[in-house]
């Protein structure tokens, strides 16, 4: 799970559609579909952290 | 109070206009724009600067009609009345003229304009996507602007994931296209950036002709990033507009189409992690169904089932043994009391309780059924019911005639 917190948003984003759509696809044996869900779950934390507690940061360069 | 139709409303208003002094005559100066040349003749602008707009019309032949066109800067004379049926008022042009030779510089415009298109740069092939998710994007644009505090705001609000690296420059005056130049290439010695924002809030034509400098637009052009143009407001068009990827109306606009939208994509993670529980919560359901069927058809299957069914059988046959047997003993018992009763019935003795009495003889007990069983003077037992008699013949008669008559 660590490297769920290490993605970027579009990265945890995709990963999250892409586990919803795997789990809703069909007849997972259980312990898979455990796999799955709570690595969607992680993702869906790690976007809505991203989201909700991101500030805009601006860099200004010198002007030469 | 008064109460008014529409048009006698607007008639009085154009009358009050018309009946000033001061707004009969009047110069006004701007830059002319929404230019159109109607088949009448009839000419319609608008006259603007940075702040605001007057609705424009001449219905007069101008001497110079032929040269006015969107951009330029002139001073009109006119009146100032109102067109009633859009309640709109306006400048009614007798005279127009063009102020320094702005006129030219449109003429080049137009020709390096068409010199660029031929080159290709603004071929629509050349455009390409803005990023679905930027990281970074590189601003250029004026640090004290307010388009850059409008770009921040929007940000702020719609996806606060990005970061801005603000490339700053002048973006007004003679010496900004060579600053605005270098502004970029500051940003393309770059690899971390995943789109380009060249801005600049509105402004008279004059303040934005620097965006329309070849030497930015040869630059734009280059950039290894997406760009997006946002210079001026909806109305203004420079060349910048023409070679960047996307064009934007305006700054803040701009900041838009760079960035999707933070709070649909918050709704959308809700909504996926929602549909995490739902599809979790169904396989579970799914599986116990499968499991509570299985479950069933074992039962089905087992032997206890079979070895119940037995045992319930050999209760109902003892049952019904039992009641069988139980019938049998009742028929027998009620055989057993009808020969009784018959037996009774046929029961000799029986017959003394009627008054029948049994006569034997005494000496052997011998029945008496006939007259010679019992010559006179036989001593014979009379019984009776309970008691029995002892007697003695003493006389025999005959039914002799009776018999007679018989035979």
């Amino acid at each position: 799970m660590n490297d769920i917190n290490a993605l970027s948003f579009e990265d945890a984003y995709k990963a999250l559609q892409e586990t919803v759509e795997q789990l809703e696809s069909g007849e997972l044996p259980l312990n898979e579909a455990m796999t799955l869900y709570e690595r969607g779950k992680a993702l869906a934390a790690r976007c809505q952290q991203l989201l909700t507690a991101a500030e805009l940061r601006v860099q200004q360069l010198n002007e030469t | 109070m008064n109460t008014f139709r529409v048009k006698e409303l607007n008639a009085y208003v154009r009358d009050l206009l018309e009946s000033d002094g001061v707004l009969q005559d009047v110069w006004v100066t701007g830059e002319i724009s929404n230019f159109k040349r109607a088949n009448s003749g009839y000419l319609y602008f608008s006259l603007k600067d940075a702040e605001a707009q007057l609705r424009c019309a001449a219905f007069r032949r101008l001497s110079n009609g032929e040269q006015l066109r969107d951009g330029l800067q002139v001073q009109a004379r006119g009146r100032v009345s109102l067109y009633e049926v859009r309640g709109e008022y306006q400048l009614y042009v007798e005279e127009v003229q063009l102020l320094n030779s702005a006129g030219d510089l449109y003429v080049q415009l137009e020709a390096l304009k068409q010199r660029l298109a031929a080159e290709g740069l603004f071929d629509e092939a050349r455009k390409r996507p803005l990023p679905p998710f930027p990281r970074r994007i590189g601003v250029v644009t004026s640090p004290t602007a307010a388009a850059f505090q409008d770009v921040q705001n929007v940000l702020k609000r719609r996806y606060p994931l990005v970061e801005l690296v603000l490339s700053p420059t002048l973006v007004q005056g003679a010496d900004a296209p060579p600053r605005i130049v270098r502004a970029l290439e500051r940003l393309y010695e770059r690899d971390d950036l995943d789109a380009l924002l060249l801005c600049r809030g509105g402004g008279s034509s004059e303040d934005l002709w620097c965006f329309n400098d070849e030497r930015i637009v040869r630059t734009l052009a280059r950039s290894p990033f997406p760009t997006v143009s946002a210079v001026g407001h909806e109305i203004d068009f420079t060349l910048v507009d023409f070679v960047a990827d996307v064009r934007a109306p305006t700054p803040s606009a701009g900041a838009e189409l760079l960035t999707p939208n933070g709070a649909e994509l918050l709704t959308d993670v809700r909504y996926l992690d929602s549909a995490l529980d739902e599809s979790i919560a169904a396989l579970f359901s799914r599986k116990h169904d499968a499991l509570a069927r299985s479950m069933r058809s074992l039962a089905r299957l087992s032997p206890m089932r079979s070895l119940q069914d037995q045992r319930q059988r050999v209760d109902d046959l003892q049952e019904r043994a039992t009641r069988l047997l139980y019938g049998r003993i009742k028929q027998a018992q009620e055989r057993v009391a009808a020969q009784r009763k018959a037996l009774e019935a046929a029961n000799p003795f029986n017959l003394l309780s009627r008054g029948y009495a049994i006569v034997t003889r005494t000496h052997d007990n011998a029945p008496v059924t006939s007259r010679k069983d019992a010559p006179v003077g036989t001593a014979v037992k009379i019984r009776l019911r309970g008691d029995t008699l002892a007697a003695r013949i003493e006389e025999e008669s005959t039914n002799e005639r009776y018999k007679r008559t018989l035979l």
